[in-house]
């Protein structure tokens, strides 16, 4: 058999082994269930009378914004989860072994689409209940979520990087912390990047959470009519800017996550 | 016979700390090579640049007739590791994490499943073989994570501190899960601190301090080195200590050490329990009140003090490994 082979198949035991974990240990489930649910309630009741969004409903706007953040903050499971079998000396124990080199991290970025795909959909579930629409179709509906799941896997890429470069487990999730705050929330995730002042709204505008919570809106259906058009080429063209950034962040961190990986100390 | 693991000038060096410093090593096929010193003298770093693990600054190794350095890929096909910390998956059971080993190891589905089955019976696991490995007490876990080092059956194998921290008892069941290991052919490379494992399993022993060998030889060769077995005594009185001194002066051949503080004595003896009589006898007769006397084994301090002069220096103590007699 050939390395491409090997590769397949080793990621995929790799992947089996997480998958096995997600059952035994349903409460790390649990936790990654419940915290988009209440940022979907806190934001909609707490917050959704106050702020105004010009020509539409903030639920309706918000959920893209939620979405995206919540897809964000679960690449830090990789990145967990990899600084964990590090400390555990699981990670010793792979690299010891004559499998392929990459399929530890192929491996653990693939089953951890897992907890993404259950987060988004009890999002959708919970937004659907507080008065979330799509409106696009659900052909539409559908891409959006997968461009969501796509930056999400891309993103997981570079926790797994930074997870193979911290020394434990509470550091990369006060590591994910710094990176992941600003790009959050320094985006048109929760209010419009227009409201944003100076160098915060640039940032904002070429924010690349930003491109996939505007796609999202779009291919929902959630922009209102009469909400004033973006004027910076990012956000007109979201979903091509946010493929952009998936395509690039996968060729930067992929090699240098499996570079890391493999290189003896 | 050959060496099948031969290590020529190992160096690693971090920052200002030598973890190796200039080590050559040679294991002829289907033997054991005790590596012995106290934590921090090097073995880690001597097994992990020999599974491919780290890099060393200097040296070069062979593996059962691969470079450590330009063929890694194929000495990773032809060794097993063991590490020191039992590296098994919790979350997993004992049969998942074989089965899981054997395939990363490319055995394919039905034979990572036979030998993953006949190593849980065989290491007495097969009751818990089902049970996830959190439930496990601490000498299950290194019972598999030896069998997951086998799964493949690899003519090399790595077992650092194999016993570590483990019970009496689950250390005496390990040692003879080795042996039977061995039996079978394969080539052992063993770290420990406990010279008494050393002695039960190794062919040969070399001991290690600050990265450099301090000693070579076969367990005998070594004991006749430091001088079969100790002789404790504790007096009750500081001013005893130079009579009880004379006492064991008497029947030891080698040097008495004098802790003041503890008023404690030991001495290096070879005559077996009829010396220690004797040594009873005259501590009695010069009136000499003790505290309390005994026979041990060396252990790996005793083979420090001897060979450098110094107790074996690590950053934890380590457990006592002789057994008192």
């Amino acid at each position: 058999m050939n390395n491409l082979m090997w590769a397949a198949l080793d990621s995929h035991v790799i992947a089996k082994r997480n998958i096995i974990k997600i059952k035994r240990v349903p409460e790390i489930l649990m936790f990654v269930l419940i915290s988009p649910i209440m940022f979907v309630l806190l934001f909609a009741y707490v917050f959704g009378d106050s702020i105004v969004i010009p020509g539409g409903s903030y639920r309706e706007f918000l959920i893209g914004g939620i979405f995206a953040q919540t897809v964000v903050f679960g690449a830090t499971f990789t990145g967990a989860g990899l600084a964990d079998d590090m400390q555990k000396g699981i990670i010793s124990r792979f690299r010891s072994l004559p499998m392929n080199r990459a399929a530890v991290l192929v491996g653990r970025t693939a089953s951890d689409v897992i907890y993404n795909v259950l987060s988004l959909f009890i999002m959708a579930l919970t937004g659907l209940i507080v008065g979330w629409r799509i409106n696009e179709g659900f052909v539409s509906a559908f891409f959006g979520f997968a461009l969501l799941l796509a930056f999400a896997y891309a993103f997981s890429w570079v926790m797994a990087y930074v997870g193979l470069l911290v020394p434990s487990v509470e550091v990369i999730n006060n590591a994910a912390f710094v990176v992941i705050f600003p790009l959050t929330f320094v985006a048109n995730t929760f209010v419009p990047a227009e409201n944003l002042p100076g160098v915060l709204r640039t940032f904002a505008e070429w924010n690349p959470v930003s491109a996939v919570t505007q796609a999202a809106r779009e291919l929902f259906g959630n922009i209102p009519p009469g909400t004033p058009e973006p004027t910076v080429w990012p956000l007109e063209n979201a979903v091509l800017y946010t493929i952009i950034w998936i395509v690039v962040i996968i060729a930067i961190f992929a090699p240098l996550a499996v570079h890391r990986y493999s290189k003896p100390g | 016979m050959s060496a099948i693991i031969e290590a020529v000038g190992l160096a690693k060096y971090y920052k200002e700390v030598k973890a190796l410093d200039g080590l050559d090593l040679s294991v002829p096929e289907g033997t054991i090579l005790g590596l012995l010193g106290p934590n921090g003298a090097g073995k880690t770093t001597a097994v992990n640049i020999l599974t491919t693990l780290i890099r060393p600054n200097a040296g070069s190794a062979t593996v059962a007739g691969a470079n450590v350095l330009t063929q890694p890929g194929k000495v990773r096909k032809r060794i097993g590791l063991s590490g020191q910390f039992a590296a098994v998956d919790e979350n997993l059971t004992g049969f998942e994490n074989l089965d899981m080993i054997g395939r990363l190891y490319h055995l394919g589905r039905d034979t990572a499943r036979t030998r993953s089955r006949e190593l849980l019976d065989r290491f007495d696991l097969a009751d818990a073989a089902d049970r996830p490995v959190k439930t496990y007490s601490g000498g299950m876990r290194r019972r598999l994570d030896l069998a997951g080092a086998i799964v493949a059956e690899p003519p090399v194998l790595f077992l650092d501190e194999p016993t570590t921290g483990l019970d009496p008892r689950s250390r005496t069941d390990m040692w003879g899960v080795i042996r039977d290991l061995v039996g079978k052919g394969t080539t052992l490379l063993l770290t420990t601190q406990y010279l008494e494992e050393a002695d039960q399993l190794a062919d040969d022993i070399v001991v290690i301090d600050h990265g450099k060998e301090i000693a070579h030889g076969t367990a005998d060769e070594l004991k006749a080195m430091i001088g079969g077995e100790r002789v404790e005594v504790t007096v009750v009185s500081a001013d005893t200590i130079g009579g009880a001194r004379e006492i064991l002066a008497r029947f030891s051949g080698g040097e008495v050490q004098i802790n003041e503080r503890a008023r404690k004595l030991v001495a290096p003896m070879s005559g077996g329990s009829e010396e220690f009589r004797h040594v009873l006898r005259d501590l009695e007769g010069a009136g000499i009140a003790v505290y309390d006397v005994g026979m041990r084994r060396p252990t790996l301090d005793d083979v420090f003090l001897t060979l450098t002069g110094h107790i074996a220096e690590s950053e934890e103590a380590p457990e006592p490994a002789g057994v008192q007699s």
